[in-house]
């Protein structure tokens, strides 16, 4: 059963002879519980995927269909309590004025939950932060606390897809493992099916069964990890980025 | 022996604070031949601090005290401010980390470039864009007459870095710093923008100071690496025996990273040992 089927999705920005076109008939899916990695270089519209599936780039044709119910350009309260998205800059992504408190009651109240105050002590538990951390702000935190309040804060609805935007790509290498196991912990504990946008082919290959190797907004090879590894890409631009990064 | 382009002795960065003093930088000594020196740490290590304190670009209440810092002989912390401004840019220059900020966002990069170029030579306005032109392609943009009309908020990351890096080498310094020139970059960009540095400090017979967070890329690119924690350099080693180094806190980042060719289910993560902070700096001079 595939939980998310991008089919022949484009989407570009800017009309007439301003129009770029970020994504070119892009066609993947993936099955409940995968976690499925997109790479490609900057620009090459990984990202631009993720943000059209949750509904932050307006303009794009095809099909995107999560759980079997195919998107609209207006996206039900529902699918937000399915899909969550984890932005990549943990400095840019939390309001600076809005404590940890108020950041994860907003969301929990947002999604209509009741216990807000229980729920936020557990969310905090989950990733690891604990009570402590509840009313600080931002500035008060480091970049890899911040990451797991953004972390947090899309677990909130219950999620069952997360859309994962370079997680990890602010943060340092030391940091970096801390929040690649906190995912991990919580993709087995959860049931999650992630769908992670990374340029770091090492950190896909951690985490990742399957990925789609992006160019020029194309999806242009889908291998498995076991290929990734005995470098077994067959597409050359694959063979290039598998080269660059090893 | 090659010759010593900058020796740093003893350097201190300190911060006044409300809880007082805070020392970013903790007694760094090294010397920078025309070679690849690497700083690696993590964030808050002060390698950042260690390049902008050799620029004297640290302002007050921020303090910089160090037995010498001697580009060629020549104390620059002796230097007036006038006299500095002809070391900035011109003898030692600093690719910074995030171009965003960097640059400059209401003026075009074509006269950006042409501006740095013309404050530190007498070329003519087309001199100038020619040159202009001829860099921006020296660090692989394509379409850079386009590029040249544009302005920052156009560019996306890696082609900023690589304006900053044409920027800065096209004055022809001696020295260049580079912030974390490329982790905005992607990894097959990364090698080309490392390829054109790398070319240019050895045709110019150049130093370079690569700070970065990156051990794979610094094992890779650098003759030397210094690796910094909490201020103070812990370990110095050849960057071709950058894997079996020794101090615990390398031994742990190196092993925090994932890797493609030995699979694991679970990262290490790094144990932090106070100690590491209260040893001194391992001096980095030749």
């Amino acid at each position: 059963m595939s939980i998310l089927d991008v089919s022949d999705l484009n989407v570009w920005f800017g009309k007439h002879r301003d129009r770029v076109d970020a994504v070119k008939g892009a066609t993947f899916s993936v099955a409940k519980g995968e976690s499925f990695g997109l790479v490609g270089e900057s620009g090459s519209g990984k990202s631009t995927i993720l943000r059209a599936i949750t509904g932050l780039a307006p303009d794009w044709s095809g099909s995107i269909v999560v759980e079997g119910q195919q998107l609209t350009k207006k996206r039900p309260k529902a699918f937000f309590k399915t899909v969550q998205m984890v932005f990549q800059d943990p400095y840019a992504s939390l309001h600076p004025r809005h404590s940890v408190d108020q950041v994860l009651g907003e969301t929990l109240h947002l999604h209509g939950f009741k216990e807000i105050d229980s729920r936020v002590v557990k969310l905090l538990d989950d990733v690891g932060l604990g009570q402590k951390f509840r009313f600080r702000y931002p500035h008060q935190l480091s970049g890899g606390q911040r990451q797991r309040v953004a972390i947090a804060r899309a677990l909130a609805p219950e999620p069952d897809l997360l859309l994962l935007d370079e997680p990890t790509s602010a943060l340092d290498v030391s940091v970096q493992a801390e929040i690649l196991n906190l995912l991990a912990d919580l993709r087995r504990d959860r049931g999650l099916t992630y769908v992670m946008v990374s340029h770091d082919l090492s950190v896909v290959g951690h985490m990742c069964d399957r990925l789609a190797v992006m160019k020029d907004g194309e999806i242009v090879e889908i291998l498995d990890v076991a290929a990734l590894r005995a470098m077994k890409a067959t597409h050359p631009y694959s063979k290039h980025l598998l080269e660059a990064s090893v | 022996m090659m010759s010593t382009l900058l020796d740093v002795q003893n350097l201190w960065v300190k911060f006044p604070t409300r809880n007082g003093v805070f020392d970013a930088v903790r007694g760094v000594s090294f010397t920078l031949g025309r070679e690849r020196l690497g700083i690696v740490g993590e964030s808050g290590s002060g390698k950042s601090m260690t390049g902008r304190a050799i620029l004297r670009l640290i302002r007050p209440p921020g303090i910089v005290e160090a037995d010498q810092i001697s580009l060629e002989g020549v104390d620059l912390m002796n230097l007036s401010e006038k006299d500095m401004r002809a070391v900035r840019g011109q003898r030692i220059s600093m690719v910074m980390q995030d171009p965003k900020f960097s640059l400059n966002p209401v003026m075009t990069i074509g006269d950006q470039i042409i501006e740095a170029y013309r404050l530190h030579s007498s070329a003519s306005k087309s001199e100038a864009y020619n040159k202009s032109l001829e860099m921006l392609e020296a660090v692989s943009i394509r379409d850079a007459e386009r590029v040249m009309r544009a302005y920052p908020h156009e560019m996306s990351g890696g082609m900023g870095q690589r304006i900053m890096i044409a920027m800065m080498l096209i004055p022809n310094p001696e020295i260049l710093i580079a912030d974390e020139p490329t982790s905005a970059l992607d990894v097959s960009v990364q090698r080309q923008v490392l390829d054109i540095m790398d070319k240019l400090v050895k045709e110019r017979g150049m130093g370079l100071i690569f700070i970065s967070h990156d051990l794979n890329l610094v094992a890779d690119f650098c003759d030397r690496v210094l690796i910094m924690y909490a201020g103070r350099v812990v370990e110095v080693c050849d960057a071709n025996k950058l894997h079996e180094a020794k101090h615990p806190y390398t031994r742990g980042l190196l092993n925090s990273l994932p890797r493609l060719d030995a699979p694991r289910d679970r990262l290490e993560v790094l144990e932090r040992d106070p100690e590491w902070s209260e040893a001194p700096s391992v001096s980095g001079r030749i």
